[in-house]
C-alpha cells in the first residue's frame, strides 16, 4: 500500500534524532531490523539483606535501602536519575498503584515513574523495561526497582487468585502444583529422580550459605536433608522449594556514553528474549521442560550472537522456583541435550569452580521476594560481569545470562557481558 | 455461584477475594503511633537538607530523599488547609457513616498537611483557615484513629 | 533514528455494564485496531497490555488478556497504569530498534466490583487508608484546595461537565451523551463537597487498542499515520498532606518535556485540540493550566471565555472526555485514540476542522499524582 499522505521527514525525525545510534545490526528472528537504538549498560546494583520478615521497615523504607545501595555502588544520587521503573505483585501487599506509593522510597518528587507487573517475571520484566527506557534514547540513566514484602500476607492465597476464576481457581494449588506436575512429566520421560533435584537444592543453598550475605536462607543442606523433608506436592519436597522472602533490589541502567563515565566496567546488555506463551496450566501439559525458556533464550542468544551457550556463557543466574527446574530446564537453555539434565547436574559443571556456575548467589531457592527476584538475577549477573560480586564472584566472567520465570510458565532472558559485542 | 442475568442470557460468576494483611510500620511510623498511643503526642520529622517538617513522619524526605532522623514534637492544634464532606456510602472502608468530614490540617510546627477526620463540627459551616484541635480516644491502640478527629479549637 | 506513528486504533463502546468479559473486550479492540491498520496479528511483533490486579480481581491480571491480544505469540509486557504509560512502553520498545510494530491494549470493568474499595487501596495503609479515602473524596479535597486558592467557582467547573457531556453526543463510543445545563449540574446530588454527581465521571467498562509502528512500516502500511512527536511523564509526591493539591507542577514538567521534544514553544497557539483526563470537572480546569493553555489559576476564566468549546480556539475533549466514559486504565488510551481519529480527519461529528497537532493526556494515582502527556501530529 503506498503512502498517500506527505510526511515531512525532517520534522518527524527531529524529535527522536539520535546521533548516538550505533552501527550494530540487530538480528531478530533471522531478520535484520536496522540499527539498535542505544547500547545499554548496567552500572550499579543494590539489594537488601533478604529475610522472611523485616519488621523494622515498611515497604517504602525497604525500597529505600536497595536504592541507596545501588546509588552508592555507582556513586550517583537521585538527581542523576532520569526515570524510574518499579514492579511487584499487588495482592501480596494490597497496595494499588504502587508506582505512585513507591515515590516515598526514592524521593521521587517530580520524577518520571512507571510500573510494570507480570507475575513472577515482574523482576525481569522491570529489568527489560528499564533497558528499553534507555535503549530508546529517551532516558539516559534509569533506576529499576523490584520489591516484595511477602510476610505481609498469605502468599499462596494471593497467588491462587491468578487462576482463571471460572475454571481453574478452585483446583489450583498455588505456585507449587504446576511445577510439581511438570517435573513428574520429566521424571516419567527421562528417568530423572527427586534426588537429581536435591542436588540442585544442595548447590544453590550451599552457594547462598558460603558466599552470599544478602540471601535469605543461609544454611547448607545435604541431599539426605532434602530427601528426608516432607512432600509439599509430589514429587516436590519442602527443601526442593523456594522460600517466600521480604526484600528489594535496585539496578541502574545507563546509556553507553554515560555508562562509561559512571563505572569503569559497565555490564553491557547484548540480548533479550521473552515468551509469555501460556494462559492456562493445561496449555503446558505434555511438555516436560519449559518451552517458553527455550523460546526466550533462543531469542536472546540470537540477538547477542551466542552460538554455543554452554561454552560461551561463563555464569548463569537462573530463576529456578523449585530445584526440579534446575534439572528439567537445562536443555531449554541449550546447556545440554534433551533429557540430559540429571547427568549435567550430577557432573558438577554447574557448581562454583565448574565450567558454568549456576546461581552463585544461591538463586531463588535461597531467596524469593517475588517482585524483586527476577531483577536480583539481573543484578547478580551484572555484578559478576562488573567484577563486583565479592565472595560469590566467578573469576573472569565475561558473559552472563539472567533468566526470569513466572506467570503461567513464562520466561524472560537477558544476556549481559563485559564485551560490547561478540565478534 | 452463578447467576442468570435477564434476557441476554449473560451469566455472572460471583466470588470474593478475602486476604488478611499485616503491614510493617517500620521504625519511624512505629514511633509516631507509640507517641500518640502512650502520650497523646504528635511527632513529625525534619529533613536536614530541605528543612521541611513532615507529618506523619517518614524515613526518607519525599522531595530530596535525604534520611530524616530528627523528630520534632508538634502541637495538637493546626489550621485547616482543605476539606470535604463525604455524603455517599462505601461498604467496609469508611470509619463512620456518611455524612462525615475529612480535612487536611497543617499542624502548628509542621510544613506539610496531615489528613484526618473532622468532628464535633457543623458540616455545613466548615471553612478553610479554621483553627482545629486533635481529640484523642481514651483507650488507644497505636494507630491513626487513636485521634478520633479534629474539632474546632 | 526513525519516528514512530500510530497506525491503528480500536475502541469498544463504553458502557456501565459490558456483558462481555475482559478478554472478549480485549479481543474485540485488538481486532478492530488490526482492521483499522490493515494488518493481521502476524504483523504485530510485540505487545504491551495494561491491566490492574485490583480492578480485575486477579493477581497477574495480564494473564486474562494474553491470548486475546495475541501476546502469547510475541515478546510482551504489562504496564500496570493508565494506557498512556502503556503507549510509552510500546514506543520505547520500537525506538530501541528491537521491534517494528507494538500493539497496546488496555481494558477494565468497573462494573464488576465496588470502585470505592478499589480506589481506597491507592492510599497508604499505614496512615491514610483507614480514613475511608477513595478517588472521589480525595478529588474533593483537591477541588476545594484549587478552587479556594484561585477563586474558581462551582459554575465554572459545571461548564466543563455541560460541554463534555454535550460533546459526547457526537461520539458513538461515549457512555453518557447528555444535554444538561449548569443549573442541573449544580443541583445534582452532592457526593463530597464540592463534587456533585454531574461533576464526576461514571463507572465504566471498556477497552481500547492502538498499534504503533516504526517509520518504515508506517509509511508503507498506513495512509494516514499519526506521528508521536513528543512524550513526557512525571509524578508528584504521594501522601495527600505532603502535596500542594492545587499545584500542577508534575503535569507541567511532563508537558514541558513533551513540548521540548516536539518543538512546541507556544502550546496555546500550536495545538489544535486536546483530549485530557477529566475524571472530575475541576480537573479539566487544572490540567489546562498545567499544559500551559493559560496561567496558573486561569482555568476558570478560560472556560468562561469559550476557549475550550467545540468551535473555540482550542477544543478540549471533543470526544466528551472522561466525564462521559471512564473505564480505568483505558481512558488515557482512549484520549490518544480520539486524538488519532481527529488528526486523520475521521472524527465524524466531533471533528475539529483542520486539526494537525493534538495533545493527549492521562493521569495515574489519586488526584492526578502522575501525568503522561503526548503531542501527536498528522
Amino acid at each position: 500500500m503506498e503512502s498517500k499522505g506527505h510526511v515531512d521527514k525532517a520534522t518527524v525525525c527531529t524529535s527522536f534524532k539520535n546521533e548516538r545510534a550505533i552501527g550494530t545490526l540487530v538480528r531478530f528472528r533471522g531478520k535484520e531490523h536496522g540499527k539498535m537504538g542505544n547500547r545499554v549498560g548496567i552500572v550499579g546494583a543494590g539489594q537488601t539483606h533478604h529475610r522472611s520478615k523485616i519488621p523494622q521497615c515498611n515497604g517504602q523504607e525497604l525500597i529505600g535501602i536497595a536504592v541507596r545501595r545501588a546509588l552508592e555502588s555507582a556513586d550517583l544520587t537521585m538527581k542523576d536519575i532520569d526515570a524510574v521503573v518499579i514492579g511487584n505483585m499487588d495482592h501480596f501487599e494490597s497496595i494499588n498503584y504502587v508506582d505512585m506509593w513507591s515515590v516515598l522510597g526514592f524521593g521521587g518528587y517530580m520524577k518520571p515513574v512507571l510500573k510494570v507487573t507480570t507475575g513472577g517475571t515482574t523482576g525481569s520484566a522491570v529489568g527489560h523495561a528499564a533497558f528499553y527506557h534507555v535503549a530508546s534514547g529517551l532516558f539516559d540513566v534509569v533506576l529499576a526497582i523490584g520489591w516484595e514484602q511477602n510476610s505481609e500476607s498469605d502468599t499462596t492465597a494471593a497467588i491462587v487468585t491468578h487462576c482463571e476464576p471460572l475454571i481453574e481457581r478452585d483446583f489450583y494449588g498455588g505456585a507449587i502444583g504446576g511445577l510439581a506436575a511438570q517435573y513428574s512429566m520429566y521424571m516419567d520421560k527421562y528417568g530423572a529422580t527427586e534426588e537429581d533435584a536435591a542436588h540442585v537444592s544442595v548447590r544453590d543453598r550451599g552457594n547462598a550459605a558460603r558466599y552470599n550475605p544478602y540471601a535469605h536462607l543461609r544454611a547448607e543442606i545435604t541431599v539426605e536433608d532434602v530427601m528426608k523433608s516432607p512432600y509439599i506436592s509430589y514429587p516436590l519436597r519442602l527443601l526442593h522449594m523456594c522460600p517466600r522472602s521480604d526484600g528489594a533490589c535496585a539496578v541502574l541502567f545507563a546509556r553507553e556514553e554515560k555508562a562509561t563515565k559512571i563505572t569503569p566496567k559497565p555490564a553491557w546488555i547484548l540480548g533479550l528474549g521473552s515468551s509469555h506463551r501460556s494462559t492456562y496450566l493445561g496449555d503446558e501439559m505434555g511438555l516436560a521442560g519449559l518451552h517458553s525458556l527455550e523460546i526466550a533464550s533462543k531469542q536472546a542468544y540470537e540477538m547477542a550472537g551466542i552460538r554455543e551457550p554452554f561454552k560461551q556463557i561463563d555464569v548463569a543466574e537462573m530463576y529456578l522456583p523449585a530445584a526440579s527446574a534446575g534439572v528439567s530446564w537445562m536443555e531449554a537453555m541449550g546447556f545440554c541435550e534433551e533429557g540430559g539434565g540429571p547427568a549435567f547436574i550430577r557432573s558438577g559443571v554447574t557448581n562454583m569452580g565448574g565450567d558454568l556456575p549456576i546461581n552463585p548467589s544461591g538463586g531463588v531457592i535461597a531467596t524469593n521476594c517475588i517482585g524483586a527476584t527476577g531483577l536480583i538475577r539481573i543484578g547478580e549477573a551484572a555484578l559478576q560481569i562488573m567484577g563486583k560480586a565479592e565472595e560469590r564472584q566467578v573469576p573472569d566472567a565475561k558473559i552472563a545470562v539472567a533468566t526470569g520465570f513466572g506467570g503461567c510458565f513464562w520466561s524472560d532472558v537477558m544476556i549481559i557481558s563485559s564485551l560490547r559485542q561478540l565478534d | 455461584m452463578t447467576v442468570e442475568l435477564g434476557d441476554t442470557g449473560t451469566r455472572i460468576h460471583q466470588s470474593r477475594i478475602r486476604l488478611r494483611y499485616n503491614w510493617w510500620l517500620g521504625q519511624v511510623m512505629s514511633r509516631f503511633y507509640r507517641e500518640i498511643k502512650e502520650r497523646c503526642k504528635i511527632f513529625g520529622n525534619k529533613c536536614p537538607e530541605c528543612g521541611l517538617v513532615y507529618v506523619p513522619p517518614k524515613e526518607n524526605c519525599p522531595k530530596c530523599f535525604a534520611k530524616m532522623t530528627e523528630f520534632v514534637e508538634l502541637a495538637d492544634t493546626g489550621t485547616l488547609k482543605t476539606f470535604t464532606v463525604v455524603r455517599y456510602p462505601v461498604p467496609f472502608i469508611q470509619p463512620r457513616n456518611p455524612p462525615f468530614a475529612l480535612g487536611v490540617i497543617q499542624l502548628d510546627g509542621a510544613d506539610t498537611g496531615f489528613t484526618h477526620l473532622l468532628g464535633e463540627i457543623d458540616l455545613e459551616k466548615i471553612e478553610i483557615g479554621m483553627r482545629l484541635k486533635a481529640v484523642f480516644r481514651d483507650v488507644r491502640e497505636g494507630n491513626l484513629l487513636d485521634i478520633m478527629f479534629f474539632k474546632p479549637a | 533514528m526513525e519516528g514512530v506513528a500510530i497506525i491503528g486504533v480500536g475502541q469498544t463502546r463504553y458502557l456501565r455494564v459490558n456483558p462481555n468479559s475482559h478478554d472478549e473486550m480485549a479481543f474485540e479492540v485488538t481486532n478492530k485496531a488490526l482492521e483499522d491498520a490493515g494488518l493481521t496479528i502476524e504483523d504485530i511483533d510485540n505487545s504491551v497490555t495494561c491491566t490492574n490486579d485490583f480492578w480485575d480481581g486477579r493477581t497477574i491480571s495480564c494473564m486474562t488478556v494474553t491470548d486475546a491480544t495475541g501476546s502469547s505469540r510475541v515478546p510482551t509486557t504489562n504496564v500496570e497504569g493508565d494506557g498512556t504509560y502503556g503507549v510509552l512502553m510500546g514506543l520505547m520498545r520500537i525506538l530501541s530498534g528491537h521491534h517494528n510494530t507494538t500493539l497496546v491494549v488496555a481494558q477494565s470493568k468497573g462494573s464488576i466490583s465496588i470502585p470505592g474499595l478499589i480506589t481506597n487501596a491507592i492510599f497508604d495503609p499505614l496512615c491514610e487508608r483507614m480514613l475511608g479515602l477513595d478517588a472521589v473524596s480525595s478529588a474533593a479535597l483537591q477541588a476545594r484546595s484549587y478552587m479556594a486558592k484561585y477563586g474558581i467557582t462551582e459554575e465554572q467547573c459545571a461548564k466543563v461537565s455541560v460541554k463534555n457531556h454535550k460533546n459526547a453526543k457526537n461520539n458513538p463510543y461515549a457512555q453518557l451523551p447528555l444535554d444538561i445545563t449548569v443549573e442541573e449540574v449544580l443541583r445534582s446530588r452532592m457526593l463530597a463537597d464540592p463534587i456533585k454527581l454531574l461533576d464526576a465521571s461514571p463507572v465504566s467498562d471498556g477497552a481500547c487498542a492502538v498499534i504503533l509502528a516504526r517509520e518504515s512500516v508506517a509509511k508503507t502500511k498506513c495512509e494516514k499515520p499519526v506521528w508521536i512527536r513528543g512524550v513526557g511523564h512525571c509524578s508528584d509526591t504521594y501522601h495527600l498532606g505532603d502535596r500542594d493539591l492545587s499545584d500542577v507542577g508534575a503535569l507541567a514538567s511532563a508537558a514541558k518535556r513533551a513540548y521540548r521534544m516536539a518543538g512546541i514553544k507556544n502550546p496555546r497557539e500550536e495545538i489544535h485540540l486536546a483530549e485530557i483526563y477529566d475524571a472530575f470537572s475541576y480537573m479539566e480546569l487544572m490540567w489546562m493550566e498545567g499544559l500551559g493553555f493559560c496561567e496558573r489559576g486561569g482555568g476558570g476564566s478560560l472556560v468562561d471565555s469559550g476557549f475550550s468549546e467545540m468551535g473555540g480556539p482550542l477544543p478540549v475533549n471533543p470526544s466528551g472526555g472522561v466525564l462521559s466514559a471512564h473505564p480505568v486504565l483505558v481512558a488515557g488510551l482512549a484520549r490518544i485514540a480520539e486524538a488519532v481519529l481527529q488528526l486523520r480527519g475521521e472524527a465524524g461529528d466531533r471533528q475539529v476542522e483542520g486539526a494537525k497537532v493534538a495533545l493527549a493526556h492521562g493521569i495515574e494515582g489519586a488526584c492526578g499524582q502522575g501525568h503522561c502527556v503526548y503531542v501527536l501530529q498528522k
